[in-house]
């Protein structure tokens, strides 16, 4: 509850930050002393310190902890984030501080949908993500492929909740209630008019998260959006989109697993196949970027399709693991004029540091051992081994992840192997500093990745 | 009234909502095709609010109640997603002079 409240408040501050001052400096300290201010409140909800306890939800929000474990994940990633690209936030537009407000009111939405209880929350928590993101994609107003890609997300994203909506209305007319408990209790075999819902509930998620085949708004959006809020919305947003996936589905539908699992790993194989073939043949960094999201999304699908204790908590990590690494390149891909992967060409004779941790992030997005991502993708596959039902689906990922390798290592090889003109990145010692912090915990996290979840667990149980 | 009534009624009207936004190509039309995607979805929503609300009104008299409430918010969320859909649209105009989603492709290539 800290998180929802503070997080709406903070946006609003945000917004009169923009009328007081001119400083966008000013700005910017303000968005994140703020948001470590929100971090810290969110670890307190977690350690039991409740600053609203006395606001009735009426049993629409529950609060458990693994949303407060991922709010604090996603808060800390956007922290990050502020950290590394909020400079190249002015260069977008003019308004630096609605920037950073809409950034905190999709937090807020993040917040909800982290801990919804009823149908209602769902609903509102994605819409309270979507629209923001939607002024954030078109906020070049002059550049015609942000327009496009504004356009583009928002028809296909309001679509997809009228989807949504009548999934839910369909669920309501059988079961007479909102509240996920009431929707799972003798929901033991789907009637008609329940499979229906939970078919376009399905598609409706599967829309919100890019999987295939609902991903064709994807690349286009995440291509023509200014590139620094490219990078927020395909690593916290989307890993909340599958947040509130997992929960809708073991929430309402956990007890008839068994029907729609297999549907559910099609979805994922296809995911894995096409976002990983497709990403191959991309001429841009920027736009394989986009395609590898979608591959990844096929990754954390597994836990939608295995649905056990070992699938959340691997959820949380490959989270983490994936935002930072994402985050990082994104920050690097920022400094850089020219986005294609010739553009990387001697990167690592000039930028040593940009390109050593560069490579890092993307050792990790590919899964190596000794990275955050490795153990990532382990857990993923571990999880749907210990399920049982779906080893043919192991396979696929294995074999995907196998092809994954190949077009992160063209950037690598790009850095180090080729020799490119000289292209003027200027950077400052701070966001060196920052990208090797990173690239170390991503190490340390693929190093002791037990170490760090137990510190964390018992954090919480103390 | 039967409610199957209301549901081939609602189910028709979101049909049509989907057919136009997969079919016309002008933005406006599309936008107003997604409107009457979730006007249908209200429909709905009131019918089985109204047939909850029969059924278990010896119980509690607010019976089905809740189904009424999300319509509105259905209706404070489409007014949001309206005031913003509309600033897109009208930015796209501002820079092609045309509201027609073929001359969308520039991103493919």
């Amino acid at each position: 509850m800290n998180a929802i409240v503070i997080s709406a408040v903070l946006g609003v501050v945000m917004m009169f930050c923009g009328v007081f001052t001119n400083s966008k400096t000013a700005v910017r300290t303000v968005a994140i002393i703020g948001l470590l201010g929100l971090v810290v409140s969110n670890v307190l909800d977690m350690g039991g310190y409740h600053f609203f306890e006395k606001v009735n939800v009426r049993g629409m929000l529950s609060f458990d902890i693994i949303g407060l474990l991922f709010n604090t994940i996603a808060f800390g990633s956007t922290w990050i984030y502020f950290l590394l690209s909020g400079r190249d936030m002015e260069r977008v537009g003019v308004n630096l501080a609605e920037y950073f407000a809409l950034i905190f009111f999709v937090l807020c939405g993040i917040a909800i949908v982290s801990s919804f209880n009823s149908l209602l929350m769902l609903f509102l928590g994605i819409e309270i993500i979507s629209i923001p993101l939607y002024i954030l994609t078109g906020s070049d107003k002059r550049n015609l492929k942000s327009n496009e890609a504004a356009l583009k997300y928002f028809l296909m994203g309001s679509f997809s909740t009228g989807i949504m909506l009548m999934g839910i209305t369909l669920i309501y007319g059988v079961k007479g209630s909102f509240d996920m408990e009431v929707i799972r209790q003798g929901t033991l075999n789907l009637t008609p008019m329940i499979a229906a819902g939970l078919l376009l509930l399905l598609f409706a998620m599967s829309f919100k998260v890019s999987a295939v085949p609902f991903h064709f708004w994807t690349p286009d959006a995440y291509d023509g959006a200014p590139t620094v809020f490219t990078s927020f919305m395909a690593t916290i947003v989307k890993v909340a989109g599958f947040i509130a996936f997992i929960r809708l589905f073991e929430g309402c539908f956990g007890d008839v697993k068994g029907q729609w699992q297999l549907l559910a790993a099609i979805i994922t194989a296809a995911t894995l196949f096409i976002g990983n073939i497709t990403a191959v043949f991309q001429q841009s960094v920027k736009r394989m970027l986009s395609y590898s999201s979608i591959a990844q999304a096929g990754f954390m699908l597994f836990a939608l399709v295995a649905m056990n204790n070992m699938a959340k908590e691997g959820m949380i990590f490959y989270a983490a693991a994936y935002s930072l690494a994402t985050i990082g390149i994104f920050a690097v891909l920022l400094k850089m004029k020219d986005y294609t992967f010739e553009g990387f060409n001697g990167l690592a004779k000039r930028q040593p540091v940009l390109a050593a941790t560069n490579t890092v992030f993307l050792l990790s997005l590919a899964g190596i051992p000794a990275t955050a991502g490795f153990w990532a993708k382990f857990y993923m596959l571990s999880a749907a081994v210990e399920d049982g039902n779906v080893l043919w689906l192991v396979i696929v990922g294995v074999l995907c992840a196998a092809i994954s390798v190949y077009y992160y290592f063209r950037v690598i090889q790009a850095m180090y192997f080729k020799d490119g003109d000289p292209q003027e990145i200027e950077t400052s010692r701070s966001f060196k500093g920052l990208l090797i912090v990173i690239a170390a915990v991503v190490i340390l996290l693929g190093i002791f990745p037990h170490w760090l979840l137990n510190q964390l667990y018992s954090f919480f149980y103390l | 009234m039967l409610i199957e009534r209301y549901i081939y009624l609602a189910i028709a009207l979101f049909c049509i909502g989907i057919v136009g936004v997969l079919a016309r190509r002008n933005a406006i039309i599309i936008f107003m095709c997604i409107e009457l995607m979730l006007n249908a979805v209200n429909l709905l929503l009131v019918a089985f609010s109204k047939m909850h609300h029969v059924a278990g009104v010896a119980k509690s008299a607010s019976a089905g109640i809740d189904g009424q409430l999300f319509v509105f918010f259905i209706m404070v969320v489409a007014a949001a997603e309206v005031s913003v859909g509309l600033a897109i649209i009208v930015m796209m105009y501002r820079n092609t002079h045309s509201v027609d989603v073929n001359f969308l492709n520039r991103l493919k290539h």
